[in-house]
């Protein structure tokens, strides 16, 4: 749906500023560029789950022609453990254990040394040759071999109940009281679930180049979802300055939260520093699969219960999240979000932390909020069956309004929840009639979104075009949104608007691209930004006609004269103003710098129907709408692209993606063939209905879009499958081999017929 | 080990190389020839963000070997545009925005061109199957799909 509004160019689907350079193979990604003299750099990674070190010789690895450094945890800043060191939602006492085991290996594929050698293949060679005295330990993966009495306990140091656990830490949000809830209630639906482990599936591995004068100043190109992050996270673990490092943002293929820590730039920092060398480091599919991301696996139990009349009136929500090697899986997205979008008296929802002997996890698309919403999504779906209500009916009886307190804190401000149910109700999808094996299901999902610090700086050129920089990388089409806005409000084309990602010694510090902030954060400073140049121009046209400042006014990209001068002067434009900015007060430009404020949470509700392959157990999902409040789409393509990319990672999360272990523990899939995601022969069209409820404390009304369309996917698909099959599931992936099961019980065939 | 000398044809321009006898033919394009456009997402064949094409056959440039180029003509991203000229795919996907992240895009484009050179008509079902090796995890392919469709309309009109 194209929103068509009295705006020139909000809301129009301009060219994005960096789409050439991606269609023509310009655009310089982050293991595209090279140095001079520039060496290569290898990780040894654990082969084992768990397994303390007792030693490690590099002796021969430095011994080996080519090798130019070797760099282990001796290497990298150690943050005792005792004492937590914060960097935004990462401790860096894990941080640097992460990046390099220190007292143990903690996961297959956890780095133990790194190397920088002339060549890729000598790098690789060379770490087969460092011999590392490894004292192999018990481990566990999943959560419930974890949470045994008997579990190997990962962290010595970590104590729950007060006795040694591996689980990191308990998060609730409480409203009213479940118990007196639950005793008003005349139905109740309890059910638990499982998901499993999912990667962000990023297709640009994570790459980096690094240069380090022996005065330790430090260039690094590398891709990720922030700047600012790398140069911080990197001289933490480096002990370097942070103005000595200037962290330069390449054009990052893909993150979806994955990118928003370091693995390899502290590492090629060191081995850079050591070997006086820039030092490049790419990493393999392979290494990204069992090395980075992925998100959580979970278990979770959720209890609603309702009145004969569908109204809901408590809630229990309990949700276990795998955190990895270290303490912080997204409980917080989990318990927060998953009963947001509804009006419930009495909430509780507990999230556990649980730490095991695979991968740390890292965000995901609304870290958490899928997971919870996965269990409280298909929970609602047999209460409306159970009352004999229609699933959108239900969620239109109890759905969070404005005025509503969320049992997470905030009391909603004029929301679109409502909307977007009524939109789903309305659509001609929600009508439309089903062959056999198929099935429709509905769901929803809320997500905080986030505003936070952002930069950014406006200048005019001295031929009167415009450059706009702003401090977070561009994942979704920020920089498209910000060349309308910017366009808008000086009233000149958009193509004369240029907008670049500055790197940290060129931008004030701004936050990660993530929690789908940037574009509400990053337009708020460049608005603010192009006012003050407005206000510079209309002072110079002003003096320039020697009238006063408030007697003009911008418009259409010129300064004109109103009353009383209306009409005195011709108007002077951009160009003519930035022509003569020398001689009237110099050059024009301005930059604001803010932790903004006021970023509202997004609803979806989506819309999933999908078809069985009674032979060979494979879910096809046939036709898909997401209906979502988004503020306002500034650009709607790019805007669809979020509620399409999300939908299809979700599609992936509910029916085939899933990290597999094997009998060594180590993930026995850590390639794009076994590890499937939806390619293009697997989706349908993704229908997009844009609900625009915009955001009264935005000044273009923007709320954030890229998180919310994941979280009601799941839970939609396994409410279409029951719908199909008459059989619900409770556990992700519905793969082929589960759902096959299911069809091949005879009361499924029974009922199919 | 002596580098290999490998003589053959990229964008139409004769070209020349020296590789090791197991460097892949992406290794070759990324290094001594300078063609960064190709990525590497997976090493496998798995992604097709490497995709070319080799005397008009399209192929993951991951799963040949440099060698095997001598003599071939190699089409890559970057000799799609003509000059400032781009192709009527690439116009489509800025226009209708068929990419996010970028990553993907070179190889989308090639595997996009090379079946629009087979097939002036593709239904949605052959282009979804003929794209089912190039992945993209930004878009959902929708953008995609319908810009390959649209540049087919446009070139069938135009034709």
């Amino acid at each position: 749906m194209n929103i068509v509004t009295d705006n020139k160019w909000i809301g129009q689907r301009t060219i994005r500023p960096d789409g050439v350079d991606k269609v023509t193979g310009r655009a310089a990604f982050a293991a595209d560029t090279n140095m001079p003299g520039m060496i290569w750099g290898k990780v040894l990674r654990s082969p084992h789950p768990h397994a303390r070190i007792k030693g490690i010789d590099t002796s021969k690895a430095e011994a080996l022609p080519g090798v130019k450094a070797v760099v282990t945890a001796r290497d990298i800043v150690d943050f005792p453990l005792d004492k937590s060191v914060m960097l935004g939602i990462q401790d860096m006492r894990w941080m640097c254990r992460n990046v390099m085991a220190r007292e143990k290996a903690l996961f297959p594929g956890h780095p133990v040394a790194a190397v920088a050698a002339t060549s890729e293949a000598i790098a690789a060679q060379a770490c087969e040759l460092i011999e590392v005295d490894y004292e192999v330990l018990p481990w566990s993966i999943e959560i419930d071999d974890a949470l045994k009495s008997d579990a190997p306990i990962l962290h010595d140091f970590m104590k729950f109940e007060g006795k040694p656990s591996n689980i990191a830490g308990r998060l609730e949000v409480k409203k009213g009281d479940i118990t007196a809830g639950f005793e008003a209630a005349e139905i109740v639906v309890e059910r638990s679930f499982t998901t499993r482990p999912v990667h962000q599936g990023y297709i640009e591995p994570h790459a980096c180049l690094i240069s380090v004068g022996a005065d330790n100043k430090t260039t690094i190109w590398s891709s990720s979802q922030g700047q600012f992050m790398v140069r911080a996270m990197t001289a933490y673990l480096t002990g370097i300055p942070q103005s000595d490092i200037r962290a330069i943002p390449a054009e990052i293929g893909g993150g979806f939260g994955g990118k928003t820590i370091v693995y390899l730039e502290p590492l090629a920092t060191m081995l850079a520093k050591k070997s006086g060398r820039p030092v490049k480091m790419v990493m393999t599919r392979e290494e990204v699969m069992r090395a980075t991301g992925p998100t959580s696996g979970s278990k979770s139990t959720v209890k609603i219960g309702a009145k004969k009349d569908g109204t809901i009136v408590a809630a229990h929500g309990i949700y276990y999240l795998q955190a990895g090697a270290f303490p912080g899986s997204p409980i917080r997205g989990a318990v927060g979000c998953s009963f947001a979008p509804y009006e419930i008296p009495h909430v509780l929802s507990e999230g556990f932390d649980v730490v095991s002997n695979r991968s740390k996890v890292a965000a995901y698309r609304a870290p958490g909020a899928p997971i919870g919403a996965y269990a409280v999504e298909c929970v609602l779906d047999e209460l409306a069956e159970a009352l004999k209500m229609d699933p959108l009916e239900l969620r239109l009886k109890n759905a969070a309004k404005e005025g509503t307190k969320a049992a997470h804190g905030p009391v909603y401000p004029r929301i679109g929840y409502i909307e977007t149910l009524e939109a789903a109700k309305g659509s001609d999808h929600y009508k439309a009639p089903l062959g056999k094996l198929q099935g429709r299901g509905v769901a929803s999902g809320f997500w905080f979104n986030a505003g936070g610090e952002s930069s950014a700086q406006v200048n005019i050129t001295e031929d009167g075009n415009v450059v706009v920089t702003t401090g977070h990388p561009d994942i979704g089409g920020s920089r498209a949104g910000i060349a309308n806005i910017c366009a808008e409000l000086l009233g000149i084309d958009y193509r004369r608007v240029s907008v670049l990602i500055g790197d940290t010694a060129t931008i004030g510090f701004s936050n990660l691209t993530g929690g789908s902030r940037v574009l509400f954060a990053s337009s708020i400073v460049a608005t603010q930004s192009v006012e003050k140049v407005i206000q510079t121009l209309r002072e110079r046209a002003a003096k320039i006609w020697e009238i006063d400042p408030e007697a003009v006014k911008w418009d259409q990209g010129a300064a004109h004269p109103v009353s009383p001068n209306a009409g005195q002067f011709p108007p002077l434009t951009l160009a003519e103003l930035a022509e003569k900015a020398p001689s009237m007060g110099g050059p024009i430009g301005a930059g604001v710098q803010l932790n903004t404020q006021g970023a509202d949470g997004g609803f979806g509700t989506h819309i999933a129907d999908v078809e069985v392959d009674a032979d060979l157990g494979i879910v096809r999902v046939i036709r898909y709408t997401a209906i979502q409040d988004v503020g306002r789409a500034i650009h709607p393509a790019y805007v669809e692209g979020q509620l399409q990319g999300g939908v299809s990672q979700g599609i992936g999360w509910a029916l085939n993606e899933e990290y597999i272990y094997n009998k060594q523990g180590k993930v026995d899939n850590p390639g794009f063939l076994d590890y499937r995601m939806p390619v293009c022969s697997d989706l349908p069209m993704i229908d997009c209905i844009m609900v625009e409820v915009p955001n009264p404390k935005h000044p273009q009304g923007v709320k954030g879009v890229g998180e919310v369309p994941l979280i009601p996917v799941m839970s939609a698909i396994s409410n279409a499958i029951y719908n199909a099959l008459g059989k619900r599931f409770y556990s992700l992936p519905m793969s082929p081999p589960k759902v096959l099961e299911v069809i091949d019980a005879p009361e499924t065939r029974q009922a199919a017929e | 080990m002596a580098k290999v000398h490998v003589t053959t044809t990229i964008n139409g321009e004769p070209s020349e190389f020296l590789c090791e006898p197991n460097d892949t033919m992406l290794d070759a394009l990324r290094g001594p020839l300078g063609l960064t456009g190709s990525k590497e997402g997976c090493a496998s064949g798995d992604c097709g963000a490497c995709s070319i094409t080799v005397d008009d056959n399209l192929v993951c440039s991951c799963l040949m070997l440099a060698v095997e180029s001598e003599g071939h003509q190699l089409s890559t991203i970057e000799g799609m545009a003509k000059g400032d000229r781009l192709h009527p795919l690439q116009q489509k996907f800025l226009e209708m925005a068929a990419l996010q992240c970028g990553i993907c895009t070179s190889g989308m484009l090639v595997a996009s061109d090379a079946l629009l050179k087979r097939n002036q008509n593709p239904s949605e079902e052959e282009v979804r199957f003929w794209l089912a090796g190039n992945l993209c995890r930004c878009t959902g392919y929708d953008k995609i799909v319908r810009a390959v469709m649209e540049t087919a309309a446009d070139m069938r009109a135009t034709n």
